[in-house]
């Protein structure tokens, strides 16, 4: 009986135990040794144990210093975009509206659209409805806006693609919060004459401090990993020049850490710059979140 | 009173409304420039289109033409979405049960490393990945590369962590005694799981499949390595990466291609609203 029961014990956990494996744990311990080593990927071909090499050029590449800078100016804005709009959307559809359910629905659909169909929308949208909006308006600036030439527009209409795809579903898990709110807290509130800015202040937002918790570890993370829209919407171009090097300014890690690995067929440095990534958003998550959590608290 | 707050009222629900029509201005573009003909969409993507019976030609031309395959990727993502969901799900909810019906060591590290899964980018294992996928196909001659079963495992593998932890946090809160009941009357493991275990556990199902549904559907990093792009095999997120990102845009056939893709996910939504909606924020909230 016992001998039956060990056995149904790794029979059930087999399929999923093994896939997670092959897929993710041995992969992941072997990209720590790759990273060590001058690994090519090509079939036959041993690879060399090269210590830190891999990590000492990564620190001396500008490109990959210009990237990291990049990627944490992408996210912080989208962060901030993604949560200013998900906190305006959802006030709007928790008060007394009409059709709030039917704009609730509006405003999480863009979340269902992948990021390459998304990033080809933006694009069309930039290349050729910009100019034509700027034909009907009779604004010639507008005409002849080229926005994906412009580095700092081409960031800020990357983050305008992703907070079209994210607002709306950061949206909804503060309207969970929100309707958490009780309402008699607020009703008491008025009798005291409270005005808006104090009950929002005093009831709401503390209320929807734990909820920030978690849509900003969400949008960080999503930010910091941000590859599809920025491959179907901007290429990782334009170029810029930034102390007098030239740079792809939209050319945020996880494109950069691809591109190292394929476009310059260096998979041992692309490895070594995706552990660094790895371990840089692992210490970044796990602040905020640790940070938000004593605040929640301290509220 | 009762006259401000009406108009409170309409100003929020006007203030809404713009909101609402600036969100759905991308997808009116992609409507009206699907149904038009390459050079009326170069003269003006902003008009009417001159015949909506454009959209049908595109539509043909996108589900013919040789170069997008898009016939044969719709079948793909089909097959690889739904295989993907089913073994998540299933596969995920045994390996939790077990891990919660057992209280062992072995059954605290394992989950352990499931739920250490959970914070490890895909960035960190993609290129060893298909390095180790290689290996498999040297030493077994499976090929898992270019595969549908390659494909399916690699989404069992990055789901389970997720899946896994919602389970167990389920079936934590579930009772023993029915499944003890079950035993004295004779019930094996896996009859006990299948009949009596996997039905309550029906609103995590939901939720898990909804959750891995809209991601796989959607996935294309992933996807594009394994399948490559451009082979046999391909899902509609490479189909549309392949045709749209050449050189040359066909803007029309662009935005068609485009319709194509997110109007069944729409429609779908419209439909399952509820639950996608309640299953998504339930899974973020983990």
């Amino acid at each position: 009986m016992k001998k039956n029961n060990r056995l149904y014990y790794w029979l059930f956990l087999a399929p999923a135990l093994i896939s997670f494996l092959i897929v993710v744990v041995i992969p992941f311990a072997m990209g720590i040794y790759y990273s060590l080593t001058d690994w090519t990927a090509v079939a036959g071909l041993k690879s060399n144990w090269v210590g830190f090499a891999n990590y000492k050029a990564m620190f001396s590449d500008f490109a990959f210093k210009y990237s990291f800078m990049r990627t944490f100016l992408f996210t912080a804005i989208s962060v901030i975009t993604i949560n200013g709009m998900a906190l305006l959307f959802a006030f709007l559809v928790t008060r007394e509206i009409k059709f709030k359910n039917f704009f609730r629905a509006g405003f999480f659909i863009p979340n269902l659209i992948g990021g390459i169909v998304l990033g080809y929308i933006w694009q069309f949208i930039f290349k050729s409805v910009v100019p034509a909006a700027g034909a009907y308006l009779g604004i010639p600036a507008l005409e002849e806006l080229l926005i994906l030439a412009d580095p700092t527009l081409t960031l800020f209409g990357l983050i305008m693609a992703f907070t079209w795809q994210y607002a709306g579903y950061i949206m909804m898990i503060y309207v969970a919060a929100l309707l958490n709110v009780p309402q008699e807290l607020l009703e008491a509130a008025d009798i005291d004459g409270a005005n808006f800015f104090h009950k929002f202040k005093s009831i709401t937002l503390p209320m929807i401090a734990q909820a920030f918790t978690i849509t900003s570890f969400l949008t960080l993370v999503n930010a910091f990993k941000q590859y599809d829209i920025i491959i179907a919407l901007s290429k990782g171009g334009p170029s810029d020049m930034y102390k007098g090097e030239i740079v792809n300014s939209s050319e945020m890690l996880a494109v950069h850490i691809y591109n190292v690995a394929f476009k310059y067929n260096n998979m041992a440095e692309g490895q070594a710059r995706a552990i660094i990534f790895f371990l840089v958003l692992s210490v970044v998550s796990i602040g905020q979140v640790y940070y938000n959590k004593k605040r929640e608290v301290e509220m | 009173m009762g006259n401000k707050k009406k108009v409170v009222s309409i100003v929020l629900t006007i203030l809404t409304l713009i909101l609402f029509l600036l969100t759905m201005f991308p997808f009116f573009i992609v409507v009206i420039n699907s149904a038009k003909a390459s050079l009326e969409i170069i003269m003006d993507p902003l008009k009417r289109p001159d015949d909506w019976g454009q959209l049908w030609t595109n539509i043909k031309i996108i589900w013919t033409k040789p170069t997008v395959k898009y016939a044969s990727s719709v079948l793909s993502s089909t097959i690889i979405t739904l295989g993907s969901l089913l073994t998540i799900s299933v596969f995920s909810a045994m390996a939790a049960w077990v891990l919660v019906r057992n209280k062992t060591k072995t059954s605290t590290v394992i989950f352990m490393l499931f739920i250490s899964g959970l914070i490890i980018p895909f960035q960190v294992v993609m290129f060893p990945l298909v390095s180790f996928f290689r290996v498999i196909h040297e030493v077994t001659g499976i090929h898992m590369l270019r595969t549908y079963h390659g494909m399916i495992i690699a989404y069992i593998g990055f789901g389970a962590p997720l899946a896994v932890f919602m389970f167990h946090g389920f079936i934590k809160s579930i009772p023993k005694e029915l499944e003890e009941a079950a035993t004295i009357d004779g019930c094996s493991k896996p009859q006990i799981f299948f009949k009596i275990v996997m039905p309550i556990l029906k609103p995590i199902f939901v939720t898990v499949i909804i959750l891995n549904a809209i991601w796989i559907w959607n996935d294309f990093l992933l996807p594009s390595l394994v399948l490559g792009v451009g082979q046999d095999i391909q899902t509609i997120p490479i189909a549309i990466q392949n045709f749209a990102g050449s050189f040359v845009k066909k803007w029309d056939l662009i935005m068609t291609a485009v319709l194509m893709a997110a109007a069944p996910v729409i429609v779908l939504f419209i439909f399952l609203q509820k639950h996608i909606i309640k299953g998504m924020v339930s899974g973020s909230i983990k």
